[in-house]
């Protein structure tokens, strides 16, 4: 770890000021991702920006009838927000199937859509990666690549992004706001995060004098007919090999929309409009099911150690749409929080 | 009796101090003037250092010195003093001895600076030129240049009959290969040393270790210290796993650093450096089965290849478990080695027996498929009376009650014989058993007693406590031979000073330290006797010998006049003694070598497996063990639920993946290394078979430190089969293989 300068934000101005005025400045909020990179030497910023003290941290209304995220919220707090349990529950499933419950007591909103892959070789700094270090090559294409992306992969990376978070939010169509020098903008879920063709150091469209001030809901939630899959190798505290968000509205037994977001197959969260399409005004049978998911993945292409993700993320699908779609709406046992966490 | 502990649930005397922080671990003793070392591992795994550029990292203020081949002290010339008593055959690693390079992350420098942040910064700017040369790192594809050690590390093969014929005979065969890859100890807490260097230069080493007198002979050997001048000590250690057996490279480094800068250093390795030493080797194994229709063995054929380091040969006892666990005339066994650019494997719990029962407990599930017995029966059919790989009878054995009682509980007579054939919606559910042993064994080992007039005692010996409840057996088998409360007695391991142990391995220390424990305690009260004896006013008449009293509740009763007694205090004031003390050395019997004295377990595992996705949960596990006598049901119990949690590892989630483009362990953190979290783990029992046994040792223990992981993995692999039908021979089962 290189030797750093500290300060802490006390306003969204001087955050904003001190991160443009130096290159290699970086935020840190819940810190869990970034100071675990510092510690490998993939991160090495000489400046820190602790903006843990920033007033961010609000779950509110917004007058369209959606819910806003503060960015500097914990996960914990989003994910056991009462609002947020009734009216975004695929979103509160998604944060606690990651990580751990300590983790998410640290984590934060604006640093859970931000943290950099988990690909072996971005964290080995005696490995090529063109994410740590552009032009050095992908060592992933030719190496142990099973939990590599099968979608939207360019030659120059082939890494995934690790969130399960961010793909509810991808699913729920979320807008991120954030403030930078040139003032406030608002950036559609979709457009968030990158692929990343020929420059992928860069994870996502966020400027560098930029910070993340919140998280849009829109109104609609799903809260009738969604689900979150996370298939992973162990049942707990590892990330996605493949997951899926899904979130329907139904009249009867016909989908009248469809919203399907990937996890673990892409540097982005993963969608993928035709085949919501392909649902749309559709019975919610087998078959329809089949077809959407052979849509997603009909572009889908493996590497040596990870085709399987191809016919795992089709049989994923399925099963979180039928899932979606058979839903009980009983209150669900996975938004009380266990004894590790803080009330 | 009050003072009777054995064989009662005890919880850890050394708990309270764990749980609070009070029990320290070798990286968090303090130090006179401490310095930090951090060790800078190499980026390729073979070819030599062409350059390295200390320069930037020297600059920086308050870095101390930074070590390399090239400017390390003069050491010991000799293989010989870098040998430990684990060592295999062959010239151990020597950090820092030259420029080139046998693995990948090997030490390659050490940098010491006023400050841990600055070391490991420093660390970050010493730039190396390397000369790569062809790595290999695949064992699959060593298969032909596998060779037979000249001398096995411990057991040598030892087939028997003639399989040939055997297979030729037999009305039904199997054969198979089965495969699982390298594996890392990685214990909670990484290895570490904080060597203390004293203001009259006198040193203390806190070494994270298996055996302080193992760390104590090392470092004197090389760096030509006395045993006095080298004090080892290691009260706790936050697990080791086998991974404590041998000297690791931190203490070489810690040792030379403070004997260089005469101040005190502390090396601490990273997670991704505890990648970096010995694993459990990956294994490629062949089975041949013949048996009769009846499922009557015919012959077993057991070929092992597994890896080997390019500087030693290391080797485990993996194939012979395939001759003594069942009846069978002919047994053919070989175990190669190949030799791949990585650091010399390791023990790792159970080593061998984890690795060579997972295929020999594999083969015979296939093979009660294919000659359509249950399982369980197959099992009985082949039922080893005596173990004809020795031809010698069995001290103890009760396998048969594990079965019994391990079926019973589990409700295996609910299982369906036919492979797919049970279900809850999605869910495919298995079942599957398989058998495990572990060897026993006594070595020598001294103890001290020593009992203070206040009714105080303190037993110690040079052992140590890697979790696995040393100081609190120790305790209790004081207490009870003495007879005095629990309260009044401690137990000091991990001390180069105190008496002779050996390594606190093969699950041997409760027989071998409890027996000399026992002995001394034995002893003390013969002095507590003679005392009496020889005082003017004992109350005692006429004098009388051990078989004439009882030492309990703190007391000496007569045995045939319990009115009569005295307490053990009061014993020694009218002795005039006001400590008595005994070092005694308590040594195996002879005649334990007439006998195969082994542990056996039954585990039944149940398995549920999405149909669609390949993802299997444990969801039960019963695990019967013969394991002689159990000193504490309650730490015991927490053994055997360890080794049944790992064994879920092996069977579903452990790897230690080798990039091939660099030769190295490329998952090196706990994120991507992955063990099993509490949501893999679900109902777990263990029981405790009745198992008598006075021929191993005097406390008739067996040590439970290692059987509980055999089998575990085998049961879960064959409940998979049951379950899907499927049968996956190479390990871990994720998901992507059932897809
Ligand atoms: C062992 C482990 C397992 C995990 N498992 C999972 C899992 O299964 N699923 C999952 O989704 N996640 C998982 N995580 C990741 C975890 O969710 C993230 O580390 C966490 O969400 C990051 O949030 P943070 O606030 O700590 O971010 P930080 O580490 O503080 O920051 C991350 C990045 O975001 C930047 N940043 C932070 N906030 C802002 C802001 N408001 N504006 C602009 N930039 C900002 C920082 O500069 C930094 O670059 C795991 C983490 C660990 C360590």
């Amino acid at each position: 770890m290189n030797s750093f300068t500290y300060t802490r934000a006390t306003t969204l101005e001087t955050a904003v000021q001190d991160k443009a005025s130096a290159e290699l400045a970086k935020f840190i909020a819940g810190g869990t991702n970034l100071t675990d990179l510092m510690k490998v030497n993939v991160e090495g910023p000489n400046h820190l920006i602790d903006i843990r003290q920033l007033a961010l941290k609000d779950i509110t209304d917004n007058a369209d009838g959606g819910l806003r995220l503060g960015a500097l919220a914990t996960n914990a707090d989003t994910a056991y927000h009462e609002q947020v349990a009734k009216r975004y529950p695929l979103l509160a499933k998604a944060i606690l199937a990651g990580a751990s419950a300590q983790l998410r007591n640290m984590a934060t909103n604006g640093g859970n859509i931000l943290q950099r892959t988990r690909c072996y070789y971005f964290y080995d700094t005696a490995t090529a990666c063109n994410k740590r270090e552009p032009g050095s090559g992908c060592a992933a294409l030719s190496g142990f690549n099973r939990i590599h992306a099968i979608l939207g992969a360019s030659e120059h990376c082939i890494a995934v992004h690790p969130s399960d978070m961010a793909i509810a939010l991808a699913a729920l169509e979320a807008n991120v706001n954030v403030t930078g020098q040139q003032g406030n903008r608002t950036i559609p879920f979709s457009d968030f995060h990158r692929l990343p063709g020929d420059a992928p150091h860069l994870d996502n469209t966020l400027q560098p004098d930029e910070i993340i001030t919140s998280i849009d809901l829109p109104a609609k939630g799903f809260a009738q007919h969604h689900a979150y899959l996370k298939l992973r190798d162990r049942e707990s505290y590892a990330f996605a090999l493949v997951s899926v968000a899904a979130g329907l509205e139904m009249d009867g037994d016909t989908i009248t929309e469809a919203r399907i977001a990937l996890g673990g197959v892409a540097h982005k969260p993963w969608r993928n409009r035709e085949a919501e399409d392909l649902l749309t005004g559709k019975s919610a049978t087998e078959e329809n099911f089949k077809l959407a998911a052979a849509e997603i993945m009909r572009e889908a292409k493996g590497y040596e150690h990870n085709s399987f993700k191809i016919e795992l993320g089709k049989r994923a699908i399925m099963r979180a749409l039928e899932q979606a779609v058979k839903m009980s709406n009983k209150p669900d046992s996975h938004f009380h929080r266990t004894s590790t966490e803080p009330v | 009796m009050s003072t009777e502990y054995i064989g009662k649930p005890t919880s850890r005397v050394d708990g309270r101090d764990k749980v609070t922080g009070k029990a320290q671990y070798a990286a968090e003793f303090e130090a006179l003037n401490l310095t930090y070392g951090v060790v800078v591992s190499s980026t390729i795994a073979k070819g030599r250092i062409k350059a390295m550029d200390i320069s930037a990292a020297l600059q920086l203020p308050g870095v101390l010195q930074i070590f390399t081949h090239d400017n390390r002290p003069g050491l010991a010339w000799f293989d010989k003093s870098y040998q430990d008593e684990d060592s295999p055959p062959g010239a151990p690693f020597r950090p820092l001895y030259d420029e080139k390079i046998l693995f990948s992350q090997q030490p390659i420098a050490l940098v010491v600076a006023s400050t841990f942040e600055l070391a490991r910064y420093a660390a970050s700017l010493v730039k190396v030129t390397y000369e790569t040369e062809p790595h290999v790192t695949d064992l699959n594809q060593l298969r032909q240049d596998a060779y037979t050690p000249s001398k096995y590390k411990s057991a040598e093969p030892t087939p028997r009959g003639d399989a040939e014929t055997g297979l030729a005979q037999a009305a039904i065969k199997i054969e198979a290969e089965y495969n699982h890859p390298s594996e890392h100890h990685n214990p909670m807490e990484m290895h570490a040393t904080t060597v203390a260097v004293a203001e009259d230069g006198t040193l203390t080493i806190y070494d994270k270790t298996q055996s302080v007198l193992n760390s104590q002979k090392y470092i004197s050997k090389i760096f030509g210290l006395s045993t006095k001048e080298a004090r080892v000590i290691s009260p706790f250690v936050g697990g080791a796993f086998g991974s404590g057996l041998r000297p690791q490279y931190q203490l070489f480094l810690a040792m030379m650093a403070a004997l260089q800068l005469k101040r005190s250093v502390k090396v601490v390795l990273t997670r991704q450096q505890m990648f970096s030493f010995g694993h459990r080797p990956a294994t490629i194994q062949k089975l041949v089965l013949g048996a009769q229709a009846n499922g009557a063995l015919e012959a077993v054929v057991h070929e092992a290849i597994a890896e080997t380091s390019q500087f030693e040969d290391y080797s485990e006892n993996l194939v012979n478990w395939s001759a003594m666990l069942y009846k069978c005339e002919n047994v053919q066994l070989t175990h190669k080695i190949a030799k791949m650019d990585v650091y010399t494997p390791l023990d790792m719990r159970a080593p061998g027996g984890v690795s060579g029962m997972f295929a020999l407990e594999c083969a015979m599930d296939e093979l009660a498929y294919a000659t359509k017995l249950d399982p369980l029966e197959l099992r009985l059919v082949n039922y080893a009376d005596k173990d004809y790989s020795e031809d010698k009878p069995f001290s103890s054995k009760e396998l048969r009650q594990c079965y019994q009682q391990g079926a019973e509980k589990f409700g295996w007579n609910k299982r369906n014989p036919k492979p797919r054939s049970m279900r809850e919606g999605k869910e495919l559910i298995g079942m599957g058993l398989a058998t495990g042993a572990w060897e026993v064994k006594q070595k020598e080992a001294s103890a001290k007693a020593t009992l203070s007039v206040d009714g105080t005692l303190q037993v110690s010996s040079a052992t140590a406590d890697i979790g696995t409840g040393t100081y609190t057996i120790m305790t209790q088998i004081a207490a009870e031979t003495l007879g005095l409360p629990m309260e009044q007695v401690t137990f000091k391991l991990g001390d180069s000073t105190l008496p002779e142990a050996p390594l606190q391995g093969g699950s041997w220390t409760a027989a071998t330290v409890g027996s000399a424990v026992k002995q001394a305690c034995e002893a003390l009260k013969e002095k507590i006797l003679a005392g009496l004896r020889s005082a003017k006013d004992s109350p005692f008449e006429p004098v009388q010998t051990l078989e004439d009293v009882v030492f309990t509740d703190g007391r000496v009763f007569l045995k045939n006049n319990s009115e009569q007694s005295v307490s053990i205090t009061e014993a020694m004031r009218l002795a005039g003694e006001n400590v008595l003390e005994v070092t005694i050395t308590a040594k195996p019997k002879k005649n334990q070598q007439e006998y195969a004295m082994f542990s056996h377990s039954a585990v039944f595992a149940e398995v549920r497996v999405d149909e669609d996705f390949g993802t299997v949960r444990v969801s039960r596990v019963v695990s019967a063990i013969a394991g002689g006598r159990v000193i504490n049901p309650k730490t015991a119990r927490s053994q055997v639920l360890g080794g049944i949690v790992w064994g879920i590892g092996m069977a579903l989630e452990e790897e230690s993946v080798i990039d091939q483009q660099y030769g190295r362990f490329i998952n090196h953190d706990l994120a991507e290394y992955h063990v099993p979290v509490s949501a893999d783990v679900h109902d777990l029992e263990v029981i405790f078979v009745e198992e008598h046994d006075d021929i191993v040792n005097p406390i008739g223990a067996k040590g439970l430190g290692e059987i509980g992981i055999v089998g575990a993995a085998a049961a879960i692999v064959n409940a998979v089969y049951h379950a899907t039908g499927k049968r996956i021979r190479n390990l871990p089962i994720t998901l992507d293989k059932l897809l």
